[in-house]
């Protein structure tokens, strides 16, 4: 459940984040006051919060809107508001790293593209996407890391991921050392699968480019 | 409800939701400045030559960041209540304190983190200022504490800034251990009230504040020590 979750997450994370960083460098001036309020308010406030906010504070939103529908009872699960307040998070940090990964790649490219009669978001599907996931890698693996130890939090609104599986067997059995421990361990676990993982990857998005070596 | 109420709410509740503000702040300020301390051996250490200094610190660093604050702190909260030599020691009126865990686990968690800003700064030395230490006669220990470690505060001065407003926002977990921090006076307002997005709105606010001023304050001590001078090599 953790690792789905996660999974999830990334996915709406790394959606607001491209979505954020195109309104960020964006012409438009209001485009850049929304990807700037964006960023810094998501990022000022804790990620404890958002999941709180996301399950709870949503509750009145979501039996209205679902009176519209016939169903006044409709609430968020869990899992659809873990993955709200998570992605969201991710969204904002992803947010700084795809826009510093764009301003990193020469628009020259750009140009070329439109040169060659490209539609804009042509050249941003077949030019700018492919570069800037070899620049944006690495940061965002470390997200990903910090990330996955948020997930923990998920457990506050009562999803059964790891630490909340843990805290179960640590009630039940009366031995929390033992329990809280095992989840540790899985963790840790999972942080040097994805490490070896991330490794792989910047490694295939690498082919062809010389590394700069001190 | 009408805005009247919930002004008149927020009135009500404000000295709490103060007191909650207090209890965050000096979780993190007292966590934050340990933690350095106890950083600086750890981060030296990771930075050593030899493999045997180094492990230890390795390891600690790998636990401490690889697992979630949230665990850590039931790891010590509750985890540590199953052992009877736990319960027998000197330190149990201590570690049966919710509030002294919080502060033990923060603080444990945030040397993790400091260190390795520190020894990433230490590294960030150039070597040439090291040597020309070294050649000016300067002992090991000499060139460490005139040379090494006045840049490499300088040259992580930024990544601490950012390393307190990552525990302020990771503090908000500790509630979950019935203290009554800032997340704590709002769940527990939550409770009492039935007002959930309301109080969130307000924990938000305050949370933003507090970055916005602690931004502020870290760029002051940052042309103190004019960190950007020291910054062209």
């Amino acid at each position: 459940m953790t690792i789905r979750l996660s999974l999830a997450s990334v996915a709406l994370g790394l959606l607001l984040g491209l979505l954020g960083a195109s309104a960020k460098i964006s012409t438009s001036a209001p485009l850049r006051g929304v990807g700037g309020f964006y960023t810094s308010v998501v990022r000022g406030v804790p990620e404890t919060l958002w999941v709180l906010m996301a399950y709870y504070g949503t509750t009145s939103m979501m039996n209205w809107l679902g009176s519209h529908f016939g169903n006044p009872y409709l609430t968020l699960s869990p899992f659809a508001a873990g993955t709200i307040a998570l992605g969201l998070c991710f969204g904002a940090y992803a947010t700084e790293v795809f826009r510093g990964a764009l301003l990193s790649l020469s628009p020259g490219q750009r140009e070329a593209g439109l040169a060659l009669g490209m539609s804009r978001l042509r050249i941003f599907w077949r030019i700018t996407l492919p570069q800037l996931w070899r620049v944006a890698l690495p940061g965002l693996g470390n997200l990903y890391l910090i990330m996955l130890k948020d997930t923990a939090l998920v457990s506050l609104i009562s999803l059964e991921e790891v630490m909340r599986k843990a805290q179960v067997a640590a009630n039940a059995t009366k031995e929390p050392f033992t329990f809280y421990f095992m989840a540790a361990l899985i963790y840790l676990g999972l942080t040097v699968i994805i490490m070896g993982a991330l490794h792989w990857f910047e490694y295939r998005a690498n082919r062809g480019y010389t590394r700069t070596e001190l | 409800m009408t805005w009247a109420e919930r002004w008149e709410m927020i009135v009500r509740w404000a000295p709490m939701l103060w007191d909650g503000t207090l209890v965050t702040l000096q979780l993190v300020g007292i966590a934050v400045v340990v933690g350095l301390f106890f950083a600086i051996p750890l981060g030296l250490g990771r930075a050593s030559r030899h493999w045997y200094i180094r492990a230890l610190p390795y390891s600690y660093i790998f636990f401490f960041r690889g697992t979630p604050l949230l665990l850590q702190l039931f790891l010590v909260y509750y985890g540590l209540s199953q052992f009877q030599v736990v319960r027998d020691s000197a330190l149990w009126p201590y570690l049966r304190e919710p509030y002294w865990c919080a502060l033990i686990t923060m603080t444990l968690h945030t040397a993790a983190y400091i260190a390795e800003i520190l020894r990433g700064a230490i590294q960030a030395v150039p070597p040439g200022e090291v040597e020309a230490a070294r050649a000016l006669g300067m002992s090991r220990r000499q060139a460490l504490w005139h040379i090494i470690l006045p840049r490499a505060v300088r040259i992580g001065m930024p990544a601490y800034g950012n390393e307190v407003i990552l525990m302020l926002k990771a503090s908000a977990v500790v509630y979950t251990v019935t203290l009554l921090d800032i997340m704590g006076v709002v769940r527990t307002l939550n409770a009492r009230t039935y007002q959930y997005e309301m109080f969130f709105l307000i924990a938000g606010l305050i949370y933003l504040v507090i970055t916005l001023v602690f931004t502020q304050l870290f760029k002051l001590v940052e042309r103190w020590l004019k960190v950007d001078a020291s910054r062209n090599r």
